[in-house]
């Protein structure tokens, strides 16, 4: 592994030439509109996955190089924080909360519903695409549970119904138009 | 009709909860109707009052204030603009003046005061109910002067430690650097907490005007909002405040005309609870993995990039414009013992009446759980509560004529934290909410300390073996043990009071682990 990693530098001076064009300039914009801040990484890694949905691991070396990090620095931000995504997720992202407020009215029931619903375990992408399921651990939505963030909408008091009706509409909205294909790594975690 | 050509004002509003239970909706429908009606409309999108049982709560402005009604679903807004809801009209929906509405009449709003009555993002509205009254008085103050009325009004964090926020402004103060910092600590990540999201959504003016206090306060000129990246309302509604007081001259070079500069900047978390941890937190800021710090150095000392820094809870800072508005002596008279001023407590989980109840300190869960609350969402008996989020102990009903204040809670074996209360009804089993307190542990610890990076880990297998009837004495034995290595070995609270919910569990709730383990060795 290592001597490929030096290989590969030695081999391609400019890191990031394996990046699509739209992924290189989602690094690059996000690199220029954040350089000058103090701390700079978290809201560079934030913009880029604003722009991609993720954060490609192969963007990790064009990051590095672009804020004087070392790789090891940049990969050990993206690993630790739960919100970064190194796959590519469905087309919406459904955070479901598991914590104990949600779990007081029912969200062990509704987790296991919407796995099954989707045909995902937690961290899976459904397999027409749609959908990724995350488990999230408060939505400060705690006095009306079980809480389910769908993009950015909450949604409160969600029973197993109500979350087959929020996502038949997403389905009606979005989910027939062609043309977008199923991510060819369907979430990360467990399969 | 003599009101057809005045224009209507209505109140609708924008916070999280309110927009989860369909405020949108109900919005447009408003607007549709007053449309067909041929009204002139002004909406204003309101933060929430807390009243979460009640949203979407809309208000009408009528010559007799403003009158509540709610919940209200988009399907009820014809009904409720055929009974009149545009002038005030009754209605089964209609709570009468929203003030006079008993669960928010018999509140102690010092911090939260305006949240549900202002519009969050308009400056004069909230000049008109007292904002940056607390700033123009500070303004003329030496910074001494502004530390010693912060710990003259009595304030302890409200995240949770309740450390003296005069005596961390005083050594921060105390501490010559030519460079220091205010941090706000916007990463409520607590189970049965949102009093900060609540704030920040309804009126996050107070919480600018706060970090602005703190500034004057110990010297510093840059501050940072840290906010989890779980509230997008939030990071809309700061992110438009911060612009709009930078744009009045309210931040930036020239604060408020007094030559003294305070630039204020919104970071986000990324999913992390540990970042709840002040060091761990700073790291983040830094743009590096939110591992806990060992301290000393106490940040108040070394901080974020090494400089000396203020890091508090946003109630903690939305506290201080009133301190300087009405008067230390003002504020500290509300409360009790060594716990002054009044604490935004929250009501969570199976709970009838669930939102954002703020009171004095020496409110006893008993009047909060039943008087506020109304019991259980389900109409079960409550069985246990778990108070101060996720590292709290659960306790049973025996333990609820406990007051609301440090002490006391810290002598009857829990924590008040960050005033977060989950109701549990007596379907509950509290072997899994112990399982479930190690698992929590073991997904967010940083990993910088054994106990409870690996702990955890066997604590979930230990509860495990045991709820599996697995030598059921020897597991207990062996939990316990491990809770007191977790305690007393771990480098922060995240470990250090994962025990809280696992030892009270088995403490006050023996019954549900040995009817698991029975289950198993009579299904086994």
């Amino acid at each position: 592994m290592n001597s490929s990693a030096r290989e590969r530098i030695a081999i391609r001076p400019e890191p990031g030439t394996d990046l699509s064009p739209a992924e290189r300039a989602a690094v690059l914009d996000a690199v220029a509109a954040h350089r000058d801040s103090q701390g700079a990484l978290l809201p560079v890694l934030h913009a880029i996955q604003e722009r991609l949905a993720w954060v490609p691991s192969r963007a990790v070396p064009l990051i590095a190089f672009e804020l004087n990090l070392s790789r090891a620095e940049v990969h050990g931000v993206l690993s630790f924080y739960h919100y970064f995504r190194q796959a590519q997720p469905g087309r919406e992202v459904i955070h479901l909360c598991r914590a104990e407020a949600c779990q007081a009215v029912g969200a062990a029931a509704l987790e296991v519903h919407a796995r099954r619903r989707l045909g995902v375990e937690l961290h899976g992408c459904s397999a027409d695409g749609r959908y990724t399921l995350e488990p999230v651990y408060c939505l400060g939505n705690c006095a009306c549970g079980p809480s389910i963030m769908i993009g950015t909408d909450v949604h409160a008091r969600v029973t197993p119904a109500r979350f087959d009706e929020l996502t038949a509409q997403g389905a009606a909205a979005g989910g027939s138009a062609p043309g977008r294909a199923a991510p060819a790594a369907p979430g990360g975690g467990e399969p | 009709m003599t009101t057809q050509a005045t224009t209507i004002t209505v109140y609708v509003p924008r916070d999280t909860t309110a927009l989860a239970l369909g405020a949108e909706q109900v919005a447009q429908a408003l607007s549709a109707a007053a449309a067909r009606l041929g009204r002139p409309l002004r909406m204003v999108r309101n933060g929430s009052r807390g009243a979460f049982w009640l949203e979407p709560l809309v208000e009408v402005l009528t010559p007799a204030g403003r009158i509540a009604y709610g919940p209200v679903q988009a399907t009820d807004v014809p009904g409720l603009v055929a009974a009149g809801l545009f002038d005030g009209g009754a209605h089964p929906l209609r709570h009468g003046e929203a003030g006079s509405i008993p669960y928010l009449r018999d509140q102690e709003r010092l911090t939260c005061a305006r949240a549900g009555v202002i519009d969050p993002l308009d400056l004069d509205d909230y000049r008109a109910h007292g904002g940056y009254a607390g700033l123009r008085a500070a303004l003329p103050l030496a910074a001494v002067e502004i530390v010693a009325a912060v710990t003259a009004a009595g304030l302890r964090g409200r995240g949770g430690a309740a450390f003296p926020t005069g005596i961390k402004w005083r050594t921060v103060l105390e501490t010559p650097a030519p460079q220091k910092y205010i941090v706000c600590n916007a990463d409520e990540g607590d189970s049965g907490t949102f009093s900060d999201r609540l704030l920040m959504e309804s009126d996050p003016f107070c919480l600018i005007e706060g970090m602005s206090i703190a500034a004057l306060g110990v010297g510093a000129t840059r501050g940072y909002i840290y906010l989890r990246c779980e509230y997008p309302r939030a990071r809309e509604i700061l992110t438009a405040a911060l612009r709009t007081a930078y744009a009045a001259g309210l931040l930036g070079a020239d604060l408020m005309g007094s030559g003294r500069r305070f630039d204020l900047e919104l970071r986000l978390g990324a999913g992390a609870y540990i970042c709840g941890e002040e060091t761990s937190l700073l790291e983040s800021l830094e743009g590096k993995r939110g591992q806990v710090r060992y301290k000393p150095p106490l940040p108040a000392v070394s901080g974020l990039f090494g400089a000396p820094t203020v890091i508090n809870n946003v109630i903690t800072f939305a506290s201080v414009p009133v301190i300087f508005e009405r008067g230390a002596a003002y504020y500290r008279d509300f409360g009790v013992g060594r716990s002054r001023g009044s604490l935004p407590i929250q009501l969570a989980g199976n709970v009838a009446r669930g939102g954002l109840v703020e009171k004095a300190f020496g409110v006893t869960l008993r009047e909060l759980l039943y008087d506020y609350g109304g019991g259980t969402l389900t109409g079960r008996p409550i069985r246990a509560v778990q108070v101060g989020g996720p590292l709290g102990a659960y306790w049973p009903v025996s333990k609820f004529d406990t007051p609301l204040d440090y002490e006391a809670f810290a002598l009857a074996g829990g924590m008040l934290g960050h005033g977060g209360i989950v109701v549990f009804d007596d379907s509950v089993d509290l072997a899994a909410q112990a399982r479930y307190a190690m698992e929590f542990c073991a997904l967010e610890s940083c990993g910088k300390c054994t106990p409870c990076r690996i702990g955890s880990t066997r604590g979930v297998e230990v509860i495990d073996r045991w709820r599996a009837g697995d030598q059921p004495a020897r597991q207990e034995s062996l939990l316990r043990d491990l809770c007191h290595t977790l305690t007393h070995g771990s480098l922060c609270a995240l470990g250090g009071l994962t025990p809280y919910p696992v030892l009270s569990a088995i403490d006050y709730f023996p019954e549900d682990f040995a009817r698991a383990a029975a289950a198993a060795a009579a299904g086994s």
